[in-house]
């Protein structure tokens, strides 16, 4: 094998490898992280975060436009403190409303955002003034088997 | 007594034997990497030893790549559609082929096809007198022949795991989207949307890593420890795919708990 | 000053020991042979010229070092004025015969190669084996691979030279071949050669003196013609081929009656 050829190959072996990378890269994966500079943090507390996972996409009207960087207990108030990583390119107003939705009956659980009314907008590290948990299957079963037996007392 | 200390000592010499083995591949790696410098400054030496290792074994990775990826896929459909998540193919294939399967098959493949070669070169040059020859000519055999073979194997290993994932993924698409009709648009956008690339892709390259660095040390060492004789190589040869494959899976498992806790 | 001094040098694997209590001198442009049955010590002796290993008493000086306190950078600089043959060549069997020849050249000199290519050519010729530069090892006979590992020897222009059994296995052509070889590129480059050897015939036609070897001491010495008449019962067994002798033909044991259990 001439040394040239050996070059050669080598050097298509690099490109078909690199080529395989950036096809996981760009086909197969997507930058789930914002790059760092490109967003600013937002918190919202709730009462109950049902199953929310870091990393969880927050959307407004259906598209995704940042990730859940984490979730931590707030020690006085015993409300769960969820740190956000939002897209730069979007802001919302002060008003605006944070709950935490499944998508489908048992997928995964994200956070939505409504936009309010105000003109004037979050801005870094401010905190959602509105937020609605999320819906515990247990409980709301529950809930409706109690009041349903409250139903039939009150027939008897 | 006496029968006390010889039957400990009959259980512990396997033991200490294979700490004086391990502490002596580390020490061997040091000096891997102490004389690292020619293998990186004539890169032809690396580049010939790329192409051994790694060109040569270009067409096994894309075969078994694209079967892998399509057996995925057959199994996968049929369990997903019984939930009615048959969509959901794409991210089944390309997380258990970016995580686990990439990295891990084509690192035992990689042991058994350069791995295996690797060793019984440098094997057959010891027993042949001519790693003794080189000495004597004062050149640095670990610098001459050790270094650029380990180095062609720490390169080639993480391209060899991409070009395997990604044949996966393409053998995965004709399965679920050529022949059981699952539409392509979904199948592509559902997969992009649950993977992620540097969580994902990212820590499958880190882990490919770790295995070239695991497989090209095994390699060498075993061929450079061999006994000079026919059955010393042979013996050395099974060692080293042995070796690698437990050593990837049990690499896999701790770089695993690293990295995919909780997530 | 002798180019080679052994001063009183013992050496032992563990707790066998191979050379006891060895002196010898050999000058610049003699030929010396090293004779002895096998595990005599003779390897040994070749391995503590080049360092290799090292004495554990007495003083092994190599053109007036003392190879036995060198580090290994003075080493590798000593052993660029040793040029050793080894017992099957130990060519570089991935290298074709140019570039085997070359290879001292290109790792040890920062010559240009149109320089490599004419000292490549001329070691080449002087062993009668221009012609065949561009084959691989492989394709050659045992006898033509001996005189391209000679070539490679000769490259750098040593001024020791050491031969570890050049004799073993080659037909009676290629054996005188060599031998005269041996003795004219002696001649030609003024070294202090050693040759490492059971081939009685032969060597006694090409030395200058030389040094029987048995139980790792010197029992006899001379020139060939002194050897030829000498008395000894040593040099006798070894030059006349006897079974039997001062190296027994049995192994020392237990007296055969009592093993067989006949008392």
């Amino acid at each position: 094998m001439k040394r040239g050829m050996i070059d050669f190959w080598v050097g298509l072996f690099a490109l078909a490898g690199i080529a395989a990378l950036l096809f996981l890269a760009l086909k197969v994966s997507s930058q789930g992280s914002l790059p760092a500079g490109s967003s600013y943090q937002l918190i919202a507390n709730f009462e109950n975060i049902g199953g929310l996972k870091v990393r969880a996409p927050i959307k407004s009207a259906g598209v995704v436009v940042g990730r859940v960087s984490s979730i931590t207990l707030d020690p006085e108030r015993y409300v769960a403190k969820v740190t956000m990583d939002m897209d730069s390119r979007y802001h919302f107003s002060r008003d605006s409303s944070a709950e935490i939705l499944t998508s489908g009956l048992l997928g995964e659980q994200y956070i939505g955002i409504t936009s309010g009314a105000d003109e004037k907008v979050l801005s870094a590290g401010n905190t959602f003034k509105i937020t609605s948990s999320a819906i515990v299957l247990e409980q709301l079963i529950s809930r409706f088997l109690f009041s349903q037996a409250d139903q039939e007392k009150e027939a008897q | 007594m006496n029968f006390l200390v010889e039957s400990i000592s009959r259980f512990g010499r396997p033991l200490t034997n294979s700490l004086i083995k391990l502490g002596f591949a580390c020490r061997f790696l040091l000096a891997i990497l102490r004389h690292s410098a020619t293998a990186l400054l004539r890169p032809h030496l690396t580049l010939r030893e790329i192409w051994f290792a790694g060109v040569l074994s270009v067409l096994i990775i894309t075969v078994s790549g694209l079967f892998v990826g399509m057996v995925l896929a057959l199994q996968g459909y049929d369990t997903l559609q019984r939930f009615g998540a048959s969509s959901s193919l794409g991210i089944l294939v390309a997380l258990s082929l970016v995580r686990e399967l990439g990295p891990v098959v084509a690192g035992l493949l990689f042991a058994s096809r350069a791995g295996s070669a690797i060793t019984a070169e440098i094997g057959l040059m010891k027993t042949t007198e001519q790693l003794a020859a080189m000495e004597m000519m004062a050149v640095n055999p670990i610098a001459r022949v050790v270094a650029p073979r380990f180095w062609g194997g720490v390169i080639s290993m993480p391209l060899l795991a991409a070009i395997f994932s990604a044949m996966g993924i393409l053998g995965g698409y004709l399965i679920g989207v050529q022949l059981l009709g699952l539409d392509a648009g979904s199948f592509w956008s559902q997969m992009q949307g649950a993977v992620d690339f540097r969580l994902d892709v990212m820590n499958g390259v880190i882990k490919s890593v770790f295995f070239g660095v695991a497989v090209a040390l095994i390699a060498v060492f075993e061929g450079y420890d061999a006994p000079p004789t026919a059955e010393g190589i042979s013996s050395a040869t099974t060692r080293t795919v042995v070796t690698s494959a437990l050593t990837i899976l049990a690499l896999d498992f701790i770089l695993t708990a690293f990295m995919f806790r909780g997530v | 000053m002798p180019l080679i001094d052994f001063q009183n040098v013992s050496f032992a694997y563990g707790d066998t020991p191979i050379l006891r209590d060895v002196s010898l001198q050999i000058e610049a442009g003699q030929l010396v042979a090293i004779m002895g049955g096998s595990g005599s010590g003779k390897t040994t002796l070749l391995k503590l010229i080049g360092g290799q290993i090292r004495a554990q008493s007495g003083k092994v000086c190599v053109a007036g070092q003392d190879v036995g306190a060198l580090g290994e950078r003075e080493l590798y600089q000593l052993r660029r004025k040793l040029g050793m043959l080894f017992q099957f060549g130990a060519l570089f069997t991935d290298l074709s015969v140019f570039d085997n020849v070359a290879f001292p050249l290109r790792e040890r000199t920062k010559l240009p190669e149109s320089m490599i290519r004419d000292l490549v050519l001329m070691k080449l010729q002087a062993v009668g084996l221009r012609g065949a530069a561009q084959q691989m090892p492989q394709e050659l006979s045992g006898g033509m691979a001996r005189r391209v590992a000679l070539a490679r020897a000769i490259a750098l222009d040593p001024q020791v030279m050491l031969y570890d059994e050049p004799f073993t296995g080659l037909d009676p052509i290629s054996l005188a071949t060599v031998g005269q070889l041996i003795r004219e590129l002696n001649d030609a480059l003024g070294t202090a050669s050693i040759v490492v050897t059971h081939d009685v015939a032969e060597s006694l036609a090409i030395v200058d003196y030389v040094y029987f070897l048995a139980d790792g001491q010197i029992v006899a010495q001379g020139t060939p013609a002194q050897i030829r008449a000498s008395e000894h019962p040593f040099v006798q067994q070894f030059i006349n081929a006897r079974p039997d002798g001062p190296l027994p033909f049995h192994k020392p044991a237990p007296a055969y009656a009592d093993d067989l259990r006949l008392a």
